[in-house]
């Protein structure tokens, strides 16, 4: 019947093009530069899910395009039955490789990374407080001193966008950025990621950091950062109608002009 | 039950006849789809075309458009209700209460539904809700606009977003209908499969769609009650000031709200303990009809009949204790983040059990390819494609770079859109012979498949690898930032395949109606040479489905291959042996 050719291989041949377009996408370079220790753990994480998925997809396409197109080009008169034993052992094969490759990839190339990057950060590492509001990233540095000053939501002004309490002393030289993150490159960064109105998310591209920052709650990640430049910082979780505007800088710098550019920024001393 | 001259109210509209129900369920979720599937183009404009002004768009929407250009929060909204109603009221609707309504009773030998009151009742319920989604298109501040999932505090403080005044009182309204109706539907389905099989109709002779509605069905008795305490506590929180969801010391502006000691993700929990399983319960009767719409078109028994029913079961398991795989990075315990992780991934041995039946359901096919066979071929693809992409965002670590990017936006377009979309054609193909007593055309048939299945992947496969490069979702305008800019072409490459999808729908819906009128008349009640119960009824059936006698069964559904004829209805007696 000619018709059931024609099908066959049009179905055969679409599904081979969509094999191909697969195929030719994947290899394409997608992914931002890996700019953090356990970034590239993330990185080797992605690819291999990549290959163990790719895997799967090209076969998975091959075996269609193939059975499409044999049987209708030449149509069996029988096939042979299989025993319900051979049925289901043929059926669980792929499912437990597939198992294999997936529960593999988490507990192997995952956890470990995972377990790094919420753990507990190294000693030496530098603390910055970033904050989530509508629209707008506040980002705080402890000052000489070390230590976070109190801050209360009442006492949140424009000109004071976390709330910090002049009475506190440990507050009066705490450093008070908007939109704008400043790390020295080679030493862990530690944020504590907080927010006063909506859930946000911050979200360090090329350093595969993403976070939500959630009202209520102070939520703590650390990454070391290994290339210098200037970044773009985004909101990923939709927080309202700025929320495609909500963008910072993060810059990288060597740890030397980080330390001088730290020292010239006018500590926050209230009224 | 048989009345001796319904009315019209009683016979079209007020109706206790399953299949009435079932396509009240579908001709309004078709009606929905046309609403969820023009929001999706206007979304689509502004993503290629940001900042752009569209002046008659304006004199359509006023409230949406301010001189010409889209509002940033409309946007907002236009995202929300699209996946809204294309969750609940296209796809449930269609699928579950459309089909499995009209399809139960019909495939198991029963003359109605266990409830048939209820059943109605099920529907009137879910006008309401279907009502108070349009009506927010109307209110101040427009619909609700902090995405399908609604979490709080933007769904919960008016300051928040224009969206989250009346709009979201009218969202939160219209779910509560939903689920009230959803949860009608679902005791029904149950019902009626326990009790009303005809006599013989075990278990193991049931065709896949009604395993795959039963599963569904209990997945959502046992999923969606959650949400309904979610919604009225959220409605408290709205309303009345309580703090369920509002943590203390939350600012706007300079005002400092008063509540005190709630959790946001406390609502995450409960939404998503039913919004996973969600996925699934559209999902697995989308391929529950893909087997049975399958078998008659390729002349063979499907593969591994009883292996799939059992890993189905396994699926609606597994997908009852893996909702925090949407929570990795909001803030839940990282340990638990793990948990989640591994259990999501354990989901990949049923549900590539069952993807693999599928594909080697085609091995020595003698193929008929018919229109619904090709959208069953179609799934098969969309499943892999789609399917594979969930081992990324099961992954805690992965899912931590692709959370909220277009990524998760191309994954569940196949998952949840593609896959049961084409669940739904392929039955609509299949059974519109049935319900109707005429055939849809063949060539408009195929002129679809082939715009859809070539317009989806024009449109979510390069989804996944924008988010491959960050983009994320939610973003009114994709060009604010530097890193976006290059994936403009891209943008705007899915858009032109988006109106090529719609326009694509566009056909099936004029070859739906043109049809109903005009298609060729069926002149068999079994035109597809099918072994299943409901192509012994007459074309279309009656009210009691069979004048006579119902129908004994004495085999399984998929006993098709050479013999005398090379199908043996499940009706047919076996033989007795010597």
């Amino acid at each position: 019947m000619d018709g059931r050719r024609i099908h066959g291989m049009a179905l055969a041949l679409a599904f081979l093009a969509v094999l191909a377009m697969g195929v030719v996408l994947a290899v394409r370079p997608w992914f931002p530069p890996v700019g953090s220790d356990h970034g590239r753990g993330v990185q080797r994480m992605l690819v291999y899910t990549l290959g163990a998925t790719g895997l799967f997809f090209i076969l998975g396409h091959l075996a269609l395009a193939y059975m499409v197109g044999r049987f209708s080009l030449r149509p069996v008169k029988e096939v042979p039955r299989l025993s319900g034993r051979r049925e289901r052992w043929l059926a669980l094969a792929p499912a437990l490789l597939m198992a294999l490759l997936a529960e593999g990839g988490v507990l192997a190339l995952g956890l470990p990374v995972w377990g790094t990057y919420y753990g507990i950060p190294p000693e030496d590492a530098l603390t910055v407080e970033v904050t989530g509001r509508q629209f707008f990233w506040v980002v705080r540095y402890p000052g000489p001193d070390g230590r976070f000053g109190r801050t209360s939501p009442d006492l949140v002004r424009a000109d004071n966008p976390v709330g910090l309490d002049a009475r506190d002393p440990a507050a009066r030289d705490d450093v008070v950025l908007l939109n704008e993150l400043h790390v020295p490159v080679g030493r862990p960064v530690r944020i504590l990621l907080r927010s006063l109105d909506i859930i946000h998310s911050l979200c360090l591209r090329e350093f595969r950091v993403k976070q939500d920052a959630v009202p209520g709650m102070t939520i703590s990640v650390w990454f070391t950062p290994r290339m210098t430049g200037t970044f773009e910082i985004a909101c990923n979780h939709v927080c309202g109608l700025g929320h495609y505007r909500m963008r910072g800088f993060l810059y990288v710098e060597e740890p030397a002009t980080f330390e001088q550019w730290l020292a010239e920024q006018a500590p926050w001393v209230g009224e | 039950m048989h009345e001796a001259r319904p009315s019209f109210w009683t016979r079209y509209v007020f109706s206790q006849d399953h299949k009435v129900i079932g396509l009240q369920y579908y001709f309004t979720a078709m009606f929905m789809a046309l609403v969820g599937g023009l929001l999706a183009l206007l979304i689509r404009l502004q993503l290629a075309w940001p900042g752009h002004t569209w002046p008659w768009l304006e004199r359509l929407l006023p409230g949406f458009f301010s001189g010409g250009a889209l509002k940033p929060e409309s946007y907002l909204a236009l995202v929300t209700m699209h996946g809204t109603i294309m969750v609940f009221f296209v796809i449930s609707f269609a699928l579950i209460s459309g089909f499995g309504n009209y399809l139960i009773p019909l495939m198991i030998g029963a003359r109605d539904m266990a409830f048939p009151f209820l059943n109605m009742l099920s529907y009137w319920t879910a006008v309401p809700g279907v009502l108070l989604m349009l009506a927010s298109f109307w209110v101040e501040g427009g619909p609700a606009a902090s995405a399908w999932w609604a979490y709080p505090p933007l769904s919960a403080v008016k300051e928040a977003i224009p969206g989250s005044g009346l709009g979201q009182t009218l969202w939160l309204l219209g779910m509560a209908f939903f689920i009230a109706s959803f949860t009608m539907g679902g005791l029904n389905f149950v019902t009626t499969v326990l009790n009303l099989r005809t006599k013989g109709m075990s278990m193991f002779r049931l065709p896949m769609t009604v395993w795959t509605m039963f599963i569904s069905s209990i997945l959502g008795l046992l999923a969606f009650p959650p949400l309904t305490a979610a919604a009225i506590l959220l409605l408290f929180d709205r309303e009345l000031g309580t703090s369920f969801f509002l943590p203390t010391g939350l600012v706007f502006g300079d005002k400092v709200l008063s509540h005190q000691g709630g959790s946001p993700l406390l609502w995450q929990h409960l939404f998503w303990f039913l919004g996973h399983p969600e996925v699934y319960i559209l999902i697995l009767p989308a391929i529950g009809i893909a087997f049975d719409v399958m078998a008659p078109f390729i002349r063979k028994p499907v593969f591994g009949y009883r292996v799939s029913v059992l890993a189905l079961w396994a699926i609606g398991f597994l997908s009852m204790i893996v909702w925090g795989h949407h929570m990795y990075i909001s803030g839940m315990n990282p340990l638990l983040g793990e948990f989640f992780a591994v259990g999501t991934l354990a989901i990949t041995v049923p549900f590539t059990v069952v993807a693999f039946n599928m594909l080697a359901s085609l091995w020595g096919a003698r193929f008929r390819f018919r229109t619904p066979l090709l959208f069953v071929l179609g799934m098969i693809s969309f499943i892999g494609t789609g399917g594979l992409g969930g081992l990324f965002l099961g992954n805690a670590l992965s899912d931590m770079y692709l959370h909220d990017t277009y990524f998760v936006v191309g994954h569940f377009h196949y998952m949840i859109g593609w896959v049961t979309l084409f669940g739904i054609f392929a039955g609509t193909y299949y059974w519109f012979p049935k319900i109707f007593g005429r055939f849809m055309d063949e060539t408009l048939g195929k002129v679809h498949f082939w715009l859809s299945f070539l317009g989806a992947y024009a449109v979510f496969l390069p989804m996944h690898f924008l988010g491959f490069s960050g983009m994320m979702r939610h973003i009114y305008d994709p060009t604010v930032y530097d890193f976006l800019k290059s994936l403009v072409p891209w943008n705007r490459f899915i858009t032109f395949g988006a109106f090529l999808l719609f326009a694509a729908q566009l056909v099936f819906l004029w070859n739906f109606f043109w049809s109903l009128r005009r298609g060729r008349v069926v002149t068999e009640d079994n035109p597809w040479q099918a072994n299943t119960l409901e192509w012994t009824a007459p074309t279309p059936p009656p009210h009691g489905n069979w004048p006579g006698p119902l129908p004994v069964v004495y085999r399984g559904p998929y006993e098709y291959g050479p013999g005398e004829t090379d199908f043996r209805p499940q009706t047919e007696p076996v033989p007795v042996a010597k």
